[in-house]
């Protein structure tokens, strides 16, 4: 790690300020030049977008970028790439590999999606099925992926597929880059229960996938895709919210706003949720405060379950506090969104979508397992299917 | 935003009390004690309170205090709260402690504060920071005391009872000494800490404080334990919590450790999330308190909303999922779950204090 301070990095923003003043400079040129600059995350390596510095750093970075009023690059658009696909790259990748993805990859010119879930393989995603056969320098690649967010967008896809289904189905996995614009690739929209779609069927067929755009060895699948949902959930609950931030903040807001909807046993809930809400916002400001220190504690695995429980008891209440309008939807109309936007929907759309909370990024119950078995130490449940080779498998 | 960790200085003091709690606070003579002559151990209590020098933590060193600060109280009360030990803590090194530090008292301070004497608040436990002041206790011209006070803590073991009283200008805070009062100890429904009586009939007293801060101050004293109480709790909550997944581990039925049920495991991943969120807000009040914030309303009804309903839950988990072996004397959880159900309702109940922060937050009522 370099020796570098937040004075160092300071000066090194003004001088990509001076050379490309964010008023007069082209958005994607200010982020590539910022990238160059390796001051896109500081904690990368140099020539990677980084400058090996402390990852707490980049808030230095974010900040003065902010005051000069510098493009930032969506990162909510293109979270999963962030999020998910470049520390896996990162870790995984050969140099040409790390060369040719990660600068277009962080300015948002070329956006990730995530080949993980199957209709067959979703909480037990080692048994997936999708099969990638070796044919010279290729891999042919046949199955179907499910709840792929953003493919309808991606230019490419960290995939992860069955290259050997006679070992148990831990081992046998192989993981590549895929082309999302190679012949073969499909992707339907798949409609969810709040009329949207937001995510999509992924079919494959026949895909190519040349052997340079594997990540990591054959075989070793499994273990590159912990790494990426390592990443999946330590992207949780990244950032420092007010008091009342968030929908505690709207709920409340009604409440203050409209009188005429009171009824006592909603005020009993409410400030229940209000608690509930401050508790939540405490503990990851907690949490946070232990990884500036740099002693992360296990409480990291809890805050996504907090967050999903909260949400959707909020969601909940908020449509009974709208009286009349709690019967009434915003829009119904089929549409593909970029991103998931909770706060400019109505009350409807939030708690229909809040339902995934509990089930995106690892269900409430995985969860609750993750936590039982590696923080609190408690034995596994007997597993039928470890030793069993994958083909034998019942399904 | 408040520092919600814990110091390297707290983490060593947290393990100094924890070494001497087990040692000398061990189950199985805390559960001896309850039913003895004896319940509090008061050479436990002289070692906390005199030899560490525990009971004026948070007192300036002018006064004979530590001069630390209300965060190192808590650790010091989440440590007692793992163990249930039988000390009175709570009512003189923390209600009694900081009724005289907010009334301004130079005299009581130091001898409480070495624990040569021992404190209570006569005021019953159940007292909520914003009940208003008493009107139980009335004062005279010369300053004698009459009326009674029902289940005050730790008043059955106090040299000294720091008593809200009203007298013929208004609302004081009174020393009264042991001998002036009739201290009763009634069956306590939590076996580890001790509620009394207490009446005064014509007791000579001396003023501590009087006028228009008086109210304040008794508020402030109730507002420090109520806060500091939630470090309690979260103390019992992760007793419980540790005690039973130990307990899960190596408890077989079916053929398998209890504890690799799903449905088990659910229920206590459960409760280590909410004591992950209990003890933040724990944390956040002993902060605010320590450096006098002004947010110190909100984070202690946030704290004891928050962390008397965890420690109960986690109370009531351990019984239930020690199965027939929670329900009998000799296993220890009946002595947190007491504890639990006890604090629940000590300083304000989560209830009282959701509608404190109502009015706090701008949330009316319907």
């Amino acid at each position: 790690m370099s020796t570098l301070t937040a004075d160092d990095l300071r000066a090194r923003v003004g001088e990509l300020l001076a050379a490309h003043p964010p008023a007069s400079t082209d958005r994607l040129e200010f982020l590539r030049a910022r990238f160059d600059a390796g001051l896109a995350w500081v904690h990368y390596p140099a020539g990677l977008g980084g400058l090996d510095a402390p990852r707490e750093l980049q808030n230095v970075v974010e900040a003065e970028l902010a005051k000069a009023g510098a493009p930032d690059n969506n990162p909510r658009r293109i979270g999963i790439g962030l999020g998910m696909a470049a520390p896996t790259i990162l870790r995984f990748g050969t140099d040409e590999q790390k060369q040719r993805y990660l600068r277009p990859l962080w300015t948002g010119e070329e956006v990730w999606c995530q080949l993980f879930s199957e209709p067959g393989a979703g909480s037990d995603l080692a048994a997936l099925g999708t099969r990638a056969v070796r044919d010279g320098d290729e891999w042919v690649v046949n199955g179907q992926k499910v709840w792929t967010s953003v493919a309808h967008i991606a230019r490419f896809a960290i995939l992860v597929t069955r290259t050997d289904p006679d070992v148990p189905k831990h081992q046998g996995m192989t993981y590549f880059i895929c082309d999302m614009t190679d012949p073969g690739v499909e992707v339907r929209p798949l409609r969810q229960l709040t009329g949207e779609a937001e995510f999509n069927e992924v079919f494959l067929s026949g895909v190519r996938i040349p052997d340079a755009n594997r990540l990591g060895a054959v075989g070793e699948g499994w273990k590159v895709a912990q790494t990426t949902l390592m990443n999946e959930r330590v992207a949780i609950g990244g950032n420092a919210i007010p008091r009342e931030g968030g929908l505690i903040g709207m709920v409340s807001k009604t409440w203050r706003d409209r009188p005429e909807l009171r009824t006592p046993e909603l005020h009993d809930r409410l400030l229940k949720l209000w608690v509930q809400a401050e508790a939540a916002r405490l503990a990851g400001t907690r949490l946070r405060q232990q990884l500036a220190v740099g002693a992360p504690g296990p409480e990291g695995s809890a805050m996504k379950l907090a967050f999903a429980n909260l949400q959707q008891a909020l969601t909940g209440l908020e449509i009974e506090l709208s009286g009349e309008d709690g019967l009434r939807y915003d829009d119904w109309t089929l549409r593909r969104p970029e991103k998931v936007d909770m706060l400019g929907r109505g009350p409807g759309y939030r708690y229909l979508r809040a339902k995934g909370n509990s089930i995106e990024g690892g269900t409430s119950e995985v969860l609750r397992n993750i936590i039982s078995e590696r923080v609190l130490g408690l034995p596994s449940e007997p597993r039928v299917d470890k030793d069993v080779a994958w083909k034998d498998l019942p399904r | 935003m408040s520092d919600l960790l814990y110091s390297e200085v707290e983490e060593d003091l947290r393990a100094s009390v924890r070494d001497l709690l087990t040692d000398r606070a061990g189950f199985t003579s805390v559960l001896a004690r309850t039913e003895s002559a004896e319940p509090y151990d008061l050479k436990l209590w002289r070692t906390l309170a005199a030899d560490l020098g525990l009971a004026g933590l948070a007192v300036p060193e002018e006064l004979g205090g530590q001069g630390a600060s209300y965060r190192e109280v808590a650790v010091v009360l989440e440590e007692l709260g793992r163990s249930v030990a039988p000390v009175p803590f709570l009512g003189s090194a923390v209600l009694a402690t900081a009724a005289l530090l907010a009334a301004g008292d130079t005299e009581l301070l130091p001898r409480l504060a070495g624990g040569e004497l021992i404190g209570a608040l006569a005021v019953p436990l159940t007292t909520a920071p914003d009940a208003g002041f008493p009107g139980g206790v009335s004062a005279n011209t010369e300053g004698a005391l009459s009326g009674s006070v029902r289940t005050v803590a730790d008043a059955s073991v106090a040299d000294v009872l720091v008593v809200p009283a009203v007298g013929p200008d208004g609302p004081g805070l009174y020393a009264v000494e042991k001998a002036g009062a009739t201290v009763t100890e009634v069956v306590s429904l939590d076996l580890t800490r001790r509620l009394a009586d207490v009446s005064f009939d014509n007791a000579s007293s001396r003023l501590l404080t009087s006028g228009p801060g008086v109210e304040s101050a008794l508020r402030q004293a109730l507002l420090v334990g109520a806060g500091l109480l939630a470090s309690e709790q979260v103390g019992v909550a992760q007793w419980c919590l540790d005690e039973t997944v130990a307990y899960l581990k190596q408890r077989y039925q079916f053929g398998r450790p209890v504890g690799s049920f799903q449905a088990l495991k659910h229920r206590l991943a459960d409760l280590y999330l909410e004591i992950v969120s209990a003890r933040a807000t724990a944390r956040y009040a002993a902060d605010t308190l320590a450096t006098g914030d002004s947010d110190v309303p909100v984070a202690v009804a946030v704290a004891q909303s928050t962390c008397s309903a965890v420690a109960l839950h986690a109370a009531e988990e351990s019984v239930q999922l020690h199965g027939g072996i929670g329900m009998t004397w000799e296993h220890p959880a009946h002595l947190y779950l007491k504890r639990a159900k006890s604090s629940e309702l000590a300083l304000g109940t989560p209830g009282r204090h959701r509608a404190a922060l109502a009015g706090l937050v701008n949330l009316p009522p319907a």
